[in-house]
């Protein structure tokens, strides 16, 4: 569960100062698809990057699992954003790396003595020598990857690099990469704005799909009202730095009170 | 033809050795520079303001040195660096002496092309590495060094011809090489051969190592679009 309080992010310039969060409450539950919809410039990327702190939030707090996660910093900081994935508009593979290198990453930077093999105790693990377990770490890698390789149904793309795949594929290969470490939430940014409307189709079924079979919490940004439509059970809606807007899908949408919920379900903005 | 083969049989063998003691100073300066250089290039573009690791200070600094050492002309430091040269180097004369003030020119050169090869990675990829939890080295190791590998191959190739320029005007000061021959033999005995001789070979060598550096990091770069 992802409970966000009071939530505020202020930035300074010389200036002046701008505030894109206003004290914005969500509570996500496990499992959830949760869609944070608005126009652009509404703070919802401010948002998205602060639950894994890639922006520090002024003030308010972020419990994941009932732990504030803002005050986090050093290893803490980095071990908490391997448990939690996230795609983003543009994709960002690395471009100089194959789709099996580039899935391979999030595994790759946990060090060695951290990167325990499923159905194996940290005690036993700890008896094994530095190359065992490099061998191990190897193996282990390669299975999940092609585990992955898999799920995304990229198998016959592993060698390729991401220049040579399409728009589609490359966010596949992204999606794969998030999920690598086993996530327990999934931050999408805008992952299917750069996307045409079919291919946008087959990665939210796939994330729907994820979803459903792994129960990774999935939240979505998005100006795009089909996107919330097709896969988010519960969505707010932000604007101007505020929700005007939240509960499930369904509700917002038929409750057109607000300006901003009409024009987003009228003229698709 | 007949004239040639003279030319050869009494110039040959210093036009080789010239040669060599070029691709010597070119080749061992630059490796040195970047030895030194590379750390600084990183640390420049990882502390700068909107780097990953922003450290104002330290950032001015590196600067600022990048900056002084850039503008000191390479003719002018040659005479200014003496001082070091021979404590370095034991004399002022000859290739070994040369390549001290080469590398001191070359280094902060170098810190600048790596700073701009590393800027150049789309800020988006070191995001997502930071949005998995890779610390500020594995980020520079296993994301900026590896993505930016082909430019950074250029940046060599740029670095490395234009230390055989350099090398050239070593010979003023006696540091040995194609310039040394060039200015002793072309100009001041007027053997416009020899200076001819040496103007080609230099064309060839900075050809030489351009291609190479092209070829080299064309091959290594994965952005090119076609099934490998």
């Amino acid at each position: 569960m992802i409970q966000i309080t009071e939530l505020t992010k202020v930035f300074q310039t010389k200036k002046q100062n701008l505030t894109v969060l206003n004290k914005i409450n969500i509570r996500i539950e496990d499992g959830d698809i949760f869609g944070i919809i608005g126009m652009s410039g509404a703070g919802k990327s401010t948002l998205i990057r602060c639950i894994n702190l890639l922006e520090k939030p002024t003030s308010g707090s972020i419990e994941i699992d009932g732990e504030d996660i803002t005050t986090k910093s050093g290893k803490q900081l980095l071990k908490l954003r391997k448990s939690i994935g996230m795609i983003f508009q543009n994709f960002n593979l690395l471009m100089q790396k194959n789709v099996r290198r580039n899935i391979a990453f999030g595994l790759e930077i946990i060090p060695i003595k951290d990167f325990i093999i499923e159905g194996m105790s940290k005690k036993e693990y700890d008896v094994l020598n530095y190359f065992q377990k490099r061998k191990l770490k190897k193996a282990e890698i390669n299975r999940r990857v092609d585990e992955l390789l898999a799920l995304v149904d990229l198998k016959e793309k592993e060698f390729n690099y991401p220049a040579q795949l399409s728009g589609g594929q490359r966010q596949r290969v992204a999606i794969a990469r998030a999920l690598a470490t086993k996530p327990t939430v999934l931050l999408c940014d805008e992952a299917t704005s750069a996307l045409d409307s079919l291919t946008t189709k087959s990665i939210l079924k796939l994330l729907k799909k994820i979803n459903e079979e792994t129960k990774v919490t999935i939240i979505v940004i998005t100006h795009e009202m089909n996107v919330v439509q097709e896969i988010c059970n519960k969505v707010v809606v932000l604007d101007k730095s505020e929700i005007v807007a939240a509960g499930s899908t369904e509700e917002v949408f038929s409750n057109e009170s607000s300006e901003i919920t009409q024009r987003l379900i009228g003229g698709i903005a | 033809m007949a004239v040639l083969k003279e030319f050869l049989d009494n110039y040959g063998s210093m036009l080789v050795q010239g040669t060599l003691e070029t691709l010597y100073m070119t080749f061992f300066a630059t490796l040195n520079a970047y030895i030194i250089g590379l750390p600084i290039g990183i640390l420049a573009e990882v502390s700068r303001k909107g780097g990953i690791h922003p450290m104002p200070v330290v950032n001015k600094i590196l600067g600022i040195f990048i900056n002084i050492g850039r503008s000191i002309p390479f003719i002018i430091l040659l005479f200014a660096a003496i001082p070091v040269t021979r404590f370095i180097a034991g004399t002022t004369i000859g290739p070994k002496a040369a390549t001290v003030s080469l590398i001191i020119s070359a280094t902060p050169f170098v810190a600048r092309l790596i700073e701009n090869s590393l800027r150049e990675i789309d800020g988006g990829v070191i995001e997502a590495a930071k949005a998995m939890g890779a610390s500020d080295t594995q980020i520079v190791f296993k994301v900026m060094l590896p993505e930016a590998l082909p430019s950074i191959v250029m940046g060599i190739s740029l670095a490395t011809i234009t230390l055989v320029g350099y090398t050239a005007m070593a010979g003023v000061t006696g540091g040995g090489g194609l310039g040394h021959i060039a200015i002793s033999y072309g100009y001041h005995r007027y053997e416009t051969n020899m200076m001819m001789a040496t103007i080609v070979l230099l064309i060839l060598i900075v050809q030489i190592i351009q291609s190479i550096g092209q070829k080299l990091s064309k091959l290594i770069d994965k952005r090119g679009k076609g099934e490998n």
